[in-house]
């Protein structure tokens, strides 16, 4: 299986503070890869990097490449980036009451994510929008609304249909059912499921509700300040998880518990820049020791892995 | 749509209903007679007293409120007390001049403020748009009487380019209408297309931070593009706000630099109307005015809905 995207070393930093350091990350074709963490740990600064959309005065160093385009898309020109976003990657964010121009009708908007690229003549882009339409399950009359007269899940859709106008080979999701009612995510959800599947897109999912990447994702990757902490496919890490970190977050996600109360990772994620040396976690983990100011090694390979030195599931010495 | 419609020309009559009676009233109210004044201090009351009936001031002041009304309904804006000359003819061919300057001036406010402003905004971080914030804040500073003062004496009397004063009708002589218009509507349109930069620049710089911008890049537009198909006709609606109120400004500014350029417009009419007494004149240049002002408001009003969506669904 070739590989859609290959991210090596990338570090995102802001003035002198690092935010993201050391990112490894492997998307394989038609594979659907979630990124989990607290807010603030850099998934989506992660994905801001991959497209270049980084807020102003953020910088990203390393490596990403993508399968089909011959250069570097770390501190490529905006000419080449251009041609690379909305073509071969596309996003969608989180909050869909304000991802659309309030000025321009649905049609215009879905049409020209396909007249940028030329990736359709402009005789077809109306059909063609029509048809993403259908494959959001949104009405063709959708075409002439302006984005007030739709709900937050519709526009959610609308996005999605944006995002896929050009099949693009890597769809990015930030969080994108966070905002949404509980009874519209799992359709918005599906529908994500479904439009990458047609198109043998890869997906890198992101969002901090475990549950949701158990129903979406094959394999996935625990982010914490600024590093991927344990990485493997979802029914491995979920159930057997070995970085102390995942373990505190899917026991916080645990409703089964036979205990009142909710369990809790003490402790709160710090504010960028004040992690601690060594392992980034320590300040928070249980067992740590004196071991934990010296940076774990990443132990096992890229897709399945972990970087602490007391992992679970092993007796400690 | 047609709701908001019919609402705002209602806004639009009632005020101007309103404002008419306004100024009816203030000119009522003001002392000094316009049969004694048109007769002299020496004139015998019984002259005055004829004078007065044949102004028709001796009715009752709601008849000659509506007397008036009715005539300026019909287009007569009535006759002189003082030069005995109809009023209409004249106020409408001042107003022409008036128009020319005012339209030219805000031609020029928009050319400068809206680029300079997109830019200043767009690169707000960097030097340029340091350096053109800097030059719009010293315009916001200047008056359009001195404008006009510095640029006669720069282009008319040290270049010779253009003249100094003066006004020739557009059917006349174009290239002399042209010369002359140049420098009045520099003097009025510079001034406030500054003023109007720092509100471009503003409201580029909140677009530029929404997020279906970001949308936008995310399909594969670079910045200017974004900008140009996305967030220009967003930022436009809060530019037409300070553009309508601009527009009631610039007919006040054009008051002061027909007097500077010797123009014979709406405001020289005005000055001479309240030099003279001619109340009926004044009255009548003012209702003008009013009317112009109340007639951007209901247009920008109208703006409003044909540039967001948004507000034709509002009742």
């Amino acid at each position: 299986m070739s590989d859609v995207l290959t991210v090596r070393g990338l570090s995102v930093t802001v003035r002198d503070t690092a935010l993201v350091s050391d990112v490894d990350l492997t998307v394989g074709a038609g594979e659907r890869v979630g990124l989990i963490g607290e807010s603030g740990s850099g998934k989506s600064l992660t994905a801001l990097s991959v497209l270049g959309l980084l807020p102003e005065d953020v910088y990203a160093g390393g490596s990403v490449r993508l399968d089909g385009v011959d250069h570097e898309l770390i501190g490529a020109d905006e000419r080449r980036m251009s041609q690379v976003r909305g073509r071969d990657i596309a996003m969608v964010f989180q909050e869909p009451m304000t991802a659309l121009n309030p000025t321009m009708r649905i049609g215009d908007q879905l049409a020209e994510a396909m007249l940028i690229h030329k990736t359709k003549p402009k005789s077809a882009a109306r059909a063609a929008a029509a048809e993403l339409l259908e494959r959001v399950q949104l009405p063709t009359d959708t075409l002439r609304a302006y984005p007030h007269q739709l709900s937050g899940g519709q526009r959610q859709r609308v996005v999605l249909a944006l995002a896929l106008a050009n099949d693009p080979s890597l769809l990015i999701c930030d969080e994108p059912t966070t905002a949404l009612d509980v009874t519209v995510q799992a359709l918005v959800l599906d529908l994500i499921v479904r439009g990458v599947m047609d198109r043998s897109s890869a997906l890198l999912f992101i969002t901090h509700d475990l549950a949701v990447v158990a129903t979406v994702c094959e394999r996935v990757l625990v982010m914490y300040g600024g590093r991927v902490v344990e990485s493997g496919p979802v029914v491995d890490v979920f159930t057997r998880p070995r970085h102390r970190y995942t373990e505190g977050l899917l026991a916080a996600s645990d409703l089964d518990t036979t205990s009142r109360r909710l369990t809790t990772i003490p402790g709160n994620v710090p504010p960028a820049g004040r992690f601690p040396s060594g392992c980034v976690f320590r300040t928070r983990c249980a067992h740590a020791t004196a071991l934990c100011e010296e940076s774990p090694p990443w132990s096992g390979d890229e897709a399945e892995g972990f970087a602490c030195h007391h992992p679970a599931g092993v007796t400690d010495a | 749509m047609i709701l908001r419609l019919i609402e705002r020309t209602g806004v639009f009559l009632v005020s101007l209903a309103v404002s008419s009676v306004l100024v009816f009233a203030f000119m009522a109210v003001l002392p000094g007679d316009p049969a004694r004044v048109a007769l002299g201090v020496n004139a015998s009351d019984q002259a005055v007293a004829e004078l007065r009936q044949q102004f028709g001031l001796d009715r009752p002041l709601p008849t000659q409120y509506f007397d008036w009304l009715g005539g300026l309904l019909h287009g007569d804006l009535g006759t002189s007390y003082v030069s005995k000359v109809a009023i209409g003819p004249q106020v409408f061919d001042r107003l022409q001049v008036t128009l020319w300057l005012v339209v030219a001036g805000m031609i020029i406010a928009l050319v400068v403020a809206v680029p300079a402003g997109t830019l200043m905004a767009a690169r707000h971080r960097k030097l340029s748009g340091l350096a053109l914030s800097a030059v719009s804040q010293v315009g916001v500073a200047v008056p359009a009487f001195l404008a006009g003062i510095l640029l006669i004496v720069v282009f008319a009397v040290k270049l010779g380019w253009l003249p100094a004063n003066g006004w020739t009708p557009p059917a006349q002589d174009p290239g002399m209408f042209l010369k002359q218009l140049i420098l009045p509507a520099l003097a009025l349109g510079l001034v406030q297309g500054a003023v109007l930069t720092r509100y471009v620049r503003s409201a580029v710089l909140d677009v530029l931070r929404e997020d279906y911008l970001r949308t936008a890049r995310a399909k594969g537009l670079r910045p200017f593009q974004a900008l140009w198909r996305h967030g220009l006709r967003n930022a436009a609606v809060p530019v037409v706000t300070v553009l309508g109120l601009q527009l009631a400004t610039l007919l006040i500014g054009a008051v002061v630099v027909e007097r500077v350029f010797v123009i014979p417009g709406l405001g020289s009419l005005l000055l001479d109307g309240v030099s003279n007494r001619d109340l009926l004149l004044v009255q009548d240049v003012v209702m003008v005015l009013v009317l112009a002002v109340l007639l951007v408001n209901f247009i920008v009003d109208l703006l409003y809905v044909a540039l967001d969506p948004r507000l034709r669904t509002a009742s």
